[in-house]
């Protein structure tokens, strides 16, 4: 199996399984979780195994078609796209076990609908992950938004469809308003869109046009969440919980800000935008949206709101890491990614668990729940803790890189916004904690619950093992985005 | 003698001997396989023409072998050619996937009328384009705008009458005003050649009467091509006309009078008149952007599902005439690129609203309600379609937004305008294509005893394959992209 | 006198626009038909105009007889084609009027719209 193909087989099996899922899923249901299995461990499978040559210094590449002259569909494996695309596809074998204990849990109509469009999405984000080029990106990831809107959507109520066209009116119009203006301009001034080490605008752009581009791109990649293009997150809140927890705790949101640390990377170049002043306003953006979205989350009554304004944060740390400009912290932003993924999509299955098996969505509930449901509860302490930042959590890696990074650079703003925040994030997650473990309940739930279904416990229990051993091995991780022509030059 | 140098007489000739005998054919199903197998034949002839023209820029031919500019020339350059793919184009697949339709809406003892008049439009529109001469095209005009009143009337809907004579007396008037213009440029220049006019005009003294002449042109082609404030015939025409009427004229019509008159105003006009490009960036380009931005408003509002999708055909003539007004080779290369791709876009998009027409008789939004879980495979070609509409990556209409954003890049502070107006007029197609999938996928039924199945085969497969194109085109645009920026190349060469 | 040597042009421009403001003002549809085929007939004029040389005949040529001034027949030629795509027009329009007549039962324009406003 040679390379390139592996690269295009990683993009077509779900999509291959999304037609087999579409087929058996009317009359068979079992047949069809089956098939999903299969194709997410498959598609682990097949990225995993482009690894080894990776960590070999190997960067293979694929060119499918070329539109125009200089615009060409193109993909290329790189360390970032790679982790990005192991993550993804591992914790989609995750994911939809957990789908399949929440789905049926639940007794959630469309499942068919639901598991084929997981697969389309899953499709996208292995084809942002190897894009080779912005062009490439971006058509993907309009992909990734159209296909998940109907995930949003799933309820039909008009409730989640009002909710449904915020998430994809923000999405859609910041994608064509802005993104797809800035790569035309991209285009315009230095002929090309490929993703390449030291970027491509250095000599072809100066002076403030530098920050306006730059804003075009982060305020038009809306899936990265930086504040103001930010409500449709919490709007993306009303769909079933596997989709909030691997979509909009992962894949959807990674996208956002792995597309930015892409472009700033390999189409700014690091060196090129720490010379540039115009660009600093991007720290600032997003040290005020991690302290923001924190105060917000601090004052929500509702887990999963709260959980995704936690995410709003998360991502601006990384968007924060990036614009520090130093390899240590690009490092650290590349892992947070990971780390976060990791940790969120723990706390959203337990959020999902607590529903599953209680039917109970709001924090003042939860009060003694941790003897009903000791695994959830456990599981998630280990996410909140990972994203407080606590050892033995991967939580305390990444914000050791960026910390590290910011002093590199003296950079005080970074450094006091990571103190507050991590303050902040304590003050919203260990009360939860507390009252879950050390409370009584104050009044006896109608249903006399335990644990969610066996199928959800396992999940959750494999991603909290997971943030606990990204924590213990994470030397792996540190090799592949520590490459030559990876994250540092 | 080879039947091959003949070519561009056979385009225009076959179907409009052909559509006489189709009348006489009184067996069922005979007038439409006829007609069918004539438009593929001219589609063939098309496909032949675009390969000569490929290898060796362009073709003429002397009627009668009478030399031009006595005798009438038949010049098809690669801007014809384009235009020819388009027409037979769709004219061959909407009768392929058609038949069906065609027999719900029109009784079979109306029939052979019906595919004579369809094979007098095909044969006009191609007249027009392959023709060298301005005076055949005129004629030609007619036959295709009487032509087309004819099949548009031939709507089951009695509402489609009043559209269709509103039509009748807005197209006479701007075939008069074409007649004027060209009536103006005779008494100057003494000929009707449109290659030995932009000579002559060269010599004439007194530019007035040219300039006079161009307005008149000007206008008589914006109202045939639903130039915005010019368009007020085309909404309700193509509402109530039959479903696979509109699939074709869509894809066609409003592009042909486009073509001609590009033709006359870079080929003839361009080097002769010095306030030429004040016709463009003062008088064009305002009325495009008004287009672009007024009727894809109006779109969003519209309640009827073939009035909303003629509306945002409007717009897309808006895009076409804004690449043009660009006057330059990035923007005319776009603004052909955009014929070819709306064409695409709107022939599919058609395509699958004759799908619901087989199973709903009012196409209003709220009738289609929660309609994808019923017909799935419709409502699917119709998002693909819709999305090239929108211009998402990946579909043709991708490609010349593109191109027409990068175009007005190139104008300074005026582009950054324009791109302002093409993406919110993008945006404002997202809205009201989402209006119809959100509801067909998302609303319920409105009664659940009310149960419609799904198209008829044969119609579904011809709506995908319109569909899929907008997918290939959008990936592999090399065969209109060389077209269309070797047809700007020609118009723009005489730029000064 | 120039001005007034134009006559027929004059009375071009003036049976164009009695014909356009027919078309425009006239509830009528027949009324209408009526202004568009007016409309259409200043065109003839213009044309018919200008083919005209001064002393010129009609082109036949004569044996014996050298440097005779003809008229122009080619916009002759033009216009009687011309008139055959007016007179179909004009035919087409008035087949629509009838059948206007036998779904809606008028032919006044305001009527018509009112009918279709209840659907």
């Amino acid at each position: 199996m040679t390379s390139e193909f592996q690269i295009l087989l990683s993009i077509l099996l779900p999509l291959a399984g999304a037609v087999g899922i579409a087929i058996t899923g009317r009359h068979y249901p079992n047949l069809r979780e089956a098939l999903t299995l299969f194709t997410a461990a498959s598609l682990t499978a097949v990225v995993w195994t482009l690894l080894p040559e990776l960590l070999a210094g190997e960067r293979p590449s694929v060119r499918v078609a070329e539109m125009l002259p200089g615009l060409t569909i193109e993909f290329q494996v790189e360390p970032l796209g790679m982790l990005f695309a192991a993550l993804a596809s591992l914790l989609w074998i995750v994911n939809s076990i957990y789908s399949i204990g929440y789905m049926r849990g639940n007794n959630e109509r469309h499942q068919t609908r639901f598991y084929v469009l997981f697969a389309v999405a899953l499709s996208a984000v292995m084809g942002i992950a190897f894009a080779g080029n912005l062009l490439t990106l971006f058509i993907f990831y309009e992909v990734l938004t159209l296909s998940t809107y109907p995930l949003v959507a799933h309820k039909g109520d008009s409730k989640t469809v009002v909710s449904a066209r915020t998430y994809l009116g923000i999405l859609l119009a910041t994608s064509i308003g802005l993104f797809l203006p800035a790569i035309i301009w991209t285009y315009q001034v230095a002929g090309t869109l490929d993703f390449t080490p030291g970027g491509i605008l250095d000599g072809n752009l100066a002076g403030p046009a530098v920050g306006l581009l730059l804003a075009l791109y982060v305020f038009g990649i809306g899936k990265a969440a930086v504040m103001p293009v930010h409500r449709w997150l919490p709007a993306a809140m009303v769909a079933p919980t596997p989709v909030s927890a691997l979509l909009h705790a992962v894949a959807v949101v990674k996208a956002g800000v792995f597309t930015i640390i892409k472009v700033v990377v390999f189409i700014f170049g690091v060196e090129f935008l720490s010379t540039e002043s115009s660009a600093d306003w991007l720290l600032i953006a997003a040290a005020f949206t991690v302290i923001a979205a924190s105060i917000v989350a601090l004052r929500q009554s509702n887990l999963k709101r709260l959980l995704a304004y936690s995410t709003i944060a998360q991502l601006s740390y990384v968007v924060m890491a990036v614009a520090i400009l130093k390899p240590l912290s690009e490092i650290g932003a590349t892992i947070h990614i990971a780390a976060h993924a990791f940790g969120k999509i723990t706390l959203f299955f337990a959020a999902g668990s607590i529903y599953t098996a209680s039917k109970k969505t709001e924090i003042h509930q939860l009060r003694g729940i941790g003897r009903r449901m000791p695994w959830t509860m456990a599981a998630f302490t280990i996410g909140a803790l990972s994203m407080i930042g606590v050892p033995p959590t991967a939580g305390f890696v990444s914000k050791w890189y960026i910390l590290a990074g910011s002093f590199q650079s003296d950079n005080y703003i970074a450094i006091v916004t990571i103190i507050v925040s991590t303050a902040l994030n304590a003050m919203y997650f260990l009360p939860i904690i507390f009252y879950a473990w050390f409370c009584r309940e104050e009044v006896a739930p109608t249903n006399d619950h335990g644990e969610a279904p066996l199928a959800i416990v396992i999940a959750l229990t494999a991603t909290a093992a997971l943030t606990v051993l990204l924590f213990l091995f994470n030397q792996p991780v540190l090799d592949l985005v520590s490459q030559p022509g990876g994250m540092s030059k | 003698m080879i039947l091959t140098d003949h070519l561009p007489a056979l385009q225009v000739v076959v179907p409009m001997l052909i559509a006489p005998l189709v009348v006489l054919m009184r067996v069922r199903g005979l007038p439409w396989a006829v007609a069918t197998v004539t438009s593929l034949m001219a589609f063939a002839i098309a496909v032949g023409l675009t390969n000569t023209v490929l290898d060796s820029y362009s073709v003429t031919y002397e009627m009668g072998s009478w030399r031009a500019p006595y005798g009438i020339e038949l010049h098809v350059t690669s801007f014809s050619a384009l235009l020819l793919l388009i027409v037979t184009g769709a004219s061959t697949l909407t009768l392929v996937a058609g038949k069906q339709s065609i027999d719900t809406e029109i009784g079979h003892d109306r029939q052979p009328l019906f595919y004579a008049a369809w094979l007098l439009a095909l044969s006009g529109f191609t007249g027009i384009i392959v023709t060298g001469d301005a005076f055949n095209i005129f004629v030609f005009m007619e036959i295709a705008s009487l032509a087309s009143y004819v099949i548009i009337a031939a709507g089951s809907d009695r509402r489609v009458l009043p559209a269709v004579f509103k039509y009748l007396i807005m197209g006479t008037i701007g075939a008069t005003f074409y007649l004027i213009g060209i009536g103006l440029i005779y008494m100057m220049t003494g000929t009707l050649n449109l290659a030995d006019m932009e000579a002559r005009i060269h010599e004439v003294g007194e530019l007035r009467p040219i300039l006079v002449a161009a307005g008149f042109i000007t206008l008589g082609l914006a109202l045939k091509a639903a130039v915005f404030p010019l368009h007020a015939w085309l909404p309700h025409s193509y509402t109530y006309a039959p479903h696979i009427v509109t699939a074709f004229l869509a894809a066609c019509s409003t592009k042909v009078a486009l073509y001609v008159l590009l033709r006359f105003d870079f080929l003839v006009f361009q080097q002769n008149l010095s306030t030429h490009e004040v016709q463009f960036t003062v008088f064009l380009m305002p009325l495009a952007v008004f287009a672009i931005l007024i009727a894809s408003g109006v779109a969003v509002f519209e309640r009827n599902l073939k009035g909303l999708l003629a509306y945002s055909s409007l717009a897309q003539v808006g895009y076409i005439l804004l690449g043009a007004s660009l006057v330059s080779m990035p923007g005319l290369t776009a603004g052909l690129m955009h014929m070819f791709n709306h064409a695409l876009a709107k022939g599919a998009l058609f395509l699958a609203v004759a799908c619901l027409g087989m199973r709903f008789t009012r196409l209003e939004l709220v009738n289609l309600s929660g309609v994808a879980r019923q017909m799935p495979w419709t409502m699917a070609a119709f998002v693909l379609a819709g999305l090239s509409l929108i211009g998402v990556p990946g579909t043709a209409g991708f490609i010349s937004k593109w191109m027409l954003i990068s175009a007005a890049l190139q104008e300074g502070a005026l582009g950054v305008a324009l791109v302002a107006i093409i993406v919110v007029s993008s945006l404002l197609a997202v809205v009201y294509i989402w209006r119809v999938i959100e509801l067909a996928y998302f609303g319920d039924p409105p009664e659940a005893g009310q149960s419609v199945n799904e198209a008829p085969v044969w119609l579904l497969v011809g709506t995908w394959v319109a569909a899929l194109m907008n997918i290939y085109f959008g990936i592999i645009p090399s065969l209109p992209l060389s077209l269309a920026s070797e047809s700007a190349a020609s118009l723009l060469q005489h730029l000064p | 006198m120039e001005l007034l040597g134009l006559y027929n042009y004059w009375a071009f421009a003036v049976v164009l626009m009695t014909g356009l403001y027919a078309v425009i003002t006239k509830g009528n549809l027949i009324k209408k038909l009526i202004g568009l085929s007016i409309f259409q007939s200043a065109v003839f004029l213009l044309y018919i105009t200008m083919n005209k040389v001064d002393g010129g005949t009609a082109p036949i040529v004569q044996k014996g007889v050298a440097d005779q001034v003809f008229s122009n027949p080619l916009p002759q030629v033009l216009i009687l084609t011309a008139i055959v795509v007016g007179i179909s027009t004009t035919a087409l329009g008035l087949a629509i009027v009838i059948r206007i007549k036998e779904s809606y039962g008028t032919i006044e324009e305001h009527e018509v719209q009112n009918l279709d406003h209840d659907l």
